[in-house]
């Protein structure tokens, strides 16, 4: 048996259903790996050997006793330290959740259990979601695979270093404004950012609500399709999930891979992502992509989307209004951290010095602007505008698509950067410019990569419009199986 | 200063505040029960504890109560509405925001009115809103406040109880009336919501609070700075909490200072109001649109329907209690007087004959309500309650006396009728073997009373009915005991 690091998600699949390989010999050759790579990648804060095992064992005896399986039972997964596990610590990469034992499980979590998928651990993150490097962690950076002086992405950089060193097949990251697509596009993966609602987001501790999303990482576009099907879909319990059909992901990436042609799909270059900021040797990457894109038989337009310039300031009102409010309820009172409880601090010094001490620089900087974009006489010159600016750019989107099927850029406009290199906040949210258009308007976007640059990982990004998820992933699956693997450095102890 | 001097130097405008506990079998945003009076901290889940991650989901039936709620007060009911995020740090709220309406609320601009000595007050209704309770802190030490508490208890049994907030727009030009205004104000608005069958309308268990507003002008200014009163619990204490806050104000007033506007609580011992937060340390609540819940778009068709389902409110039922039963003039002002004018009708409606319920409400249960002092309204009895008692009675299944005694056993439990009765083994003796023997007795017992009836003053019997009844503990039907008895003396009753 070759290395079942190696393998697709797809392949371990086919194989444990098939019984050739046992569900409980994949999730221990990942942990081993976990075990030999992790100390220096740092992709997991933590690593449930015992439950993987355990689970991995109920998926091969589901199968002894003639359960047909699905695509992804016994297939290991690392998941994102921002969706609460019940019983496995979740911390959301926060000093202030420290040793907190969630007593209930996301949505997501249930989906992926139910499904025999096998949890590995979680991973690391920027705190909260807030980042585009997983520097703002409070547990220490993560490292990227192909270079490990360098970020992985973020937020969500556990989960796309994790993939990139072979540590998991398929892992699960949450994007607010890129922090999936950014993470994917530097560690040379695929990453998908779903509809705003197409997946549930009960039990991901909110950073925006208006724009998180729950998505799938794996090296292969199939992989990540299978993924996604397994999470999406109507929930209940959170009001925002749409009510209707999973775009048939699985089935688009199959066809687009199988198809070999783009023929008849009107591809739109997005003027506005591109140019002056942008790296040559993504800008070169990206134009080759485009090549390719074009060799496939697709209709290559260019479009103007001219809002697009200032869905960055957007953001930074809308999601730091949101986490504001939503951070607010970290207060030493019902869980996690609590400091200086020493009966002469009042109530609210305890909740001062606890959130003091529990946030980090980042997250206090975002609640400090959002408190103060949201207060009376500012709300309508800061969040109400900024609404407005969402509405524009969703009409980009809308005027965009009537000439497009998809949207195209480079994911980002800069490949992985050196750990400690980016100081500045501000050229810090520069990452995101590419990610922020499809985050505020609620559009679905993937990453796939195309090639490198000075050696390094460069993403292309794919938007489709509302529900048109399996658009990206037919484009992508095209674009992948035109295009070939990218060879992944090795990592060595 | 007397009242009356200052009601002839000032004129008074009023507005309420009344928060009502809507009567729902599960909270706002999740499933718990929402039962009074359980195990602290029993009746909550991820949702209603805030924990990180989770989402709400609006209950349809608090949304339905809210409009009919609305528009038993003339309200326009919004086509449109979304619910909005009150951001502010306290122990008792879970998420440290309340999820509640802000500039779109579900029921607009309507009115109320109210009769005061026979003269018709019409009250605005600026806004009906839904929001989500708090729970509920008891500060332990000797001041019973937060400030100087040894510790503090958090139940959150009561967060996310459906609150609904009905505001009234400023009620200028009622002179010396005020309080009294104020006073029938809130007993309208409870006999209205009672009928309309969505809570329990109890004061003293808090599932209605009121905050009272008043401020004071002189003939020809403009309004004064006002007061919000919180802490007014009972009926009895709107109308003392206005009458208390218009003489301070007076004497402010008239010393040359001026009024602060804050918020004061009045104090139940004292009948006065002591200051509270003032409006300078107020917190900004930072409000905006709530974005785990998606918009509230109620059904114009829907809307109708519960317009057509509304009961016979309680002013349309005084009309026809005067009208159609024929109750006379003065039993309704009696009734009136009395506060029981709806309870009366209540146990019309539930079954009772209408001399009965007006005797039960006038006399034993007026009584009671006076040794506890608070309203009959304010009883733990409800009128289908009483209506049972009223035909148990009816039924000769009890006699006066155990009905009262039934009476006690409902007000002291809480339980219904039938249980009090078989909990006490309230029944009228019928055994006619053990009355002949207690009247053989009483007759022994008290031979001259006996050779009194014989000698043909049968009026004396009254005494051995007494004493019969005595030693069955009223269980017996005095009618019946005193046929016995007369039967036993020889004399035709």
């Amino acid at each position: 048996m070759s290395d079942l690091t190696r393998m697709t998600a797809a392949e371990i699949g086919a194989l444990v259903a098939g019984g050739e390989v046992a569900a409980v010999e994949v999730a221990q050759a990942h942990l081993d790996r976990i075990g030999s790579v992790d100390s220096q990648v740092n992709a997991f804060l933590h690593v449930d050997t015992a439950g993987a095992l355990e689970a991995a064992k109920a998926v091969d005896t589901a199968r002894a006793n003639g359960t047909v399986l699905g695509p992804l039972a016994g297939v290991p997964l690392a998941m994102k330290d921002v969706v609460v596990t019940k019983g496995l610590p979740t911390t959301a990469g926060s000093k202030i959740l420290q040793g907190w034992h969630p007593p209930y499980d996301a949505t997501i979590t249930e989906r992926i259990k139910n499904a025999g998928i096998v949890m590995l651990g979680k991973t690391n993150m920027d705190e909260f979601a807030m980042g585009s490097s997983t520097e703002n962690s409070a547990y220490g950076p993560t490292h990227n695979p192909w270079d490990l002086s360098r970020i992985p992405g973020g937020s969500s950089g556990g989960s796309s270093a994790a993939v990139a060193a072979f540590e998991a097949p398929l892992s699960i990251g949450t994007d607010t404004g890129g922090s999936i697509r950014q993470p994917a596009a530097v560690t040379g993966i695929v990453g998908h950012k779903p509809t705003y609602g197409g997946v549930s987001r009960y039990g991901l501790i909110a950073f925006s609500s208006s724009l998180d999303q729950a998505g799938p990482f794996g090296r292969t576009v199939l992989d990540a399709a299978l993924l996604h099907e397994v999470i999406a879909g109507h929930d209940p319990r959170d009001s925002t999930s749409i009510d209707g059909p999973v775009p048939p992901v699985v089935a688009a990436a199959r066809e687009g891979a199988a198809a070999g042609s783009l023929a008849g799909v009107r591809v739109g270059v997005v003027r506005e992502l591109g140019g002056e900021g942008y790296q040559p040797g993504v800008l070169a990457a990206f134009d080759t992509a485009i090549g390719t894109l074009r060799e496939l038989g697709a209709e290559i337009v260019e479009v103007s989307c001219p809002h697009f310039e200032y869905a960055l300031a957007a953001y930074y009102l809308i999601a730091p209004s949101e986490c504001s409010s939503n951070l607010a309820r970290f207060d030493a009172v019902r869980y996690g951290l609590r400091v200086g409880d020493d009966g002469a601090n009042s109530l609210e010094e305890v909740m001062s010095l606890t959130r003091e001490a529990g946030f980090g620089p980042e997250v206090k900087r975002r609640i400090m602007i959002g408190t103060y974009a949201l207060s009376s006489g500012y709300y309508d010159a800061y969040y109400g505008q900024a609404q407005k600016v969402r509405t524009l750019i969703a009409r980009d989107f809308a005027v965009a698509f009537e000439r497009a099927d998809v949207l195209v850029s480079p994911s980002t406009p800069v490949v992985a950067f050196g750990i400690g290199e980016v100081v500045d906040p501000l050229t810090m949210y520069r990452n995101d410019l590419c990610t922020l258009p499809a985050s505020l308007a609620g559009t679905p976007a993937i990453s796939v990569p195309c090639g490198l640059s000075d050696g390094l990982p460069v993403g292309l990004q794919i938007m489709a419009p509302a529900l048109a998820d399996d658009r990206c992933y037919r484009v992508a699956a095209a674009y992948e199986a035109a295009a070939g693997p990218l060879t992944f450095p090795e990592v060595t102890a | 200063m007397k009242y009356e001097e200052v009601v002839a130097r000032f004129e008074p405008v009023i507005g309420l505040e009344t928060h009502v506990e809507l009567g729902t079998a599960s909270k706002m945003f999740c499933g718990c029960s929402t039962e009074f009076g359980a195990e602290p901290n029993t009746q909550v889940c991820p949702v209603c504890l805030g924990l990180p991650g989770a989402l709400p989901v609006a209950n349809e039936k608090a949304i339905e109560s809210t409009i009919r709620i609305g528009l038993a007060l003339n309200c326009s009911i919004a086509s449109w509405c979304r619910f909005a995020r009150k951001n502010y740090f306290y122990p008792d709220m879970p998420k440290n925001f309340q999820t509640s309406q802000y500039d779109e609320p579900l029921c607009i601009d309507g009115y109320l009115d109210v009769d005061v000595n026979g003269e018709t007050v019409r009250v605005g209704i600026e806004r009906v809103h839904l929001e989500e309770d708090t729970g509920k802190n008891t500060h332990v030490g000797t001041s019973g406040r937060i400030h100087g508490a040894d510790y503090s208890l958090v139940d959150y049994n009561r967060a996310g109880i459906p609150l609904v907030e009905i505001v009234t727009k400023p009620v200028p030009g009622t002179g010396a009336l005020a309080p009294e205004v104020a006073k029938a104000y809130v007993t309208e608005l409870r006999d209205i919501l009672r009928t309309l069958g969505v809570s329990d309308v109890r004061m003293e268990q808090g599932s209605l609070r009121c905050d009272v507003n008043t401020s004071l002008n002189r003939a020809g200014e403009e309004w004064g700075t006002r007061t919000e009163t919180k802490n007014v619990n009972s009926l009895r204490s709107v109308e003392r909490a206005v009458r208390s806050e218009m003489l301070r104000q007076a004497e402010v007033l008239e010393s040359g200072g001026t009024i602060t506007q804050e918020t004061r609580h009045f104090q139940e011992q004292t009948g006065d109001t002591r200051r509270g937060r003032s409006k300078e340390e107020a917190t900004d609540y930072r409000y905006f649109p709530e974005p785990d819940l998606v918009p509230m778009a109620p059904d114009p068709e829907w809307v109708e329907q519960l317009r057509k389902g509304l009961p016979e409110l309680p002013a349309a039922r005084r009309v026809r209690l005067r009208d159609e039963l024929g109750v006379s003039a003065e039993d309704m002002v009696q009734m009136t007087n009395a506060g029981v004018v709806e309870l009366v009708g209540a146990t019309i409606d539930a079954g009772a004959p209408i001399g009965e319920a007006r005797n039960w409400w006038l006399g034993y249960l007026a009584q009671k309500a006076n040794e506890r002092e608070v309203d009959p309204a304010e009883l733990p009895i409800t009128p289908a309650q009483v209506a049972r008692v009223i035909a148990l009675v009816a039924d000769g299944a009890l006699s006066v006396a155990l009905a009262r005694q039934a009476v006690d056993g409902v007000l002291e439990t809480g339980d219904d009728v039938d249980a009090v009765v078989a909990a006490r083994g309230l029944q009228v003796v019928s055994d006619t073997g053990a009355l002949e023997q207690a009247a053989d007795e009483a007759i022994a017992a008290n031979p001259e009373v006996a050779e009194k009836v014989r000698g043909g003053k049968v009026a004396a019997v009254g005494a051995l009915v007494g004493a019969v009844m005595k030693a069955t503990r009223g269980q017996a039907d005095a009618a019946a005991v005193k046929e016995i008895l007369l039967r036993k003396l020889g004399v035709e009753g």
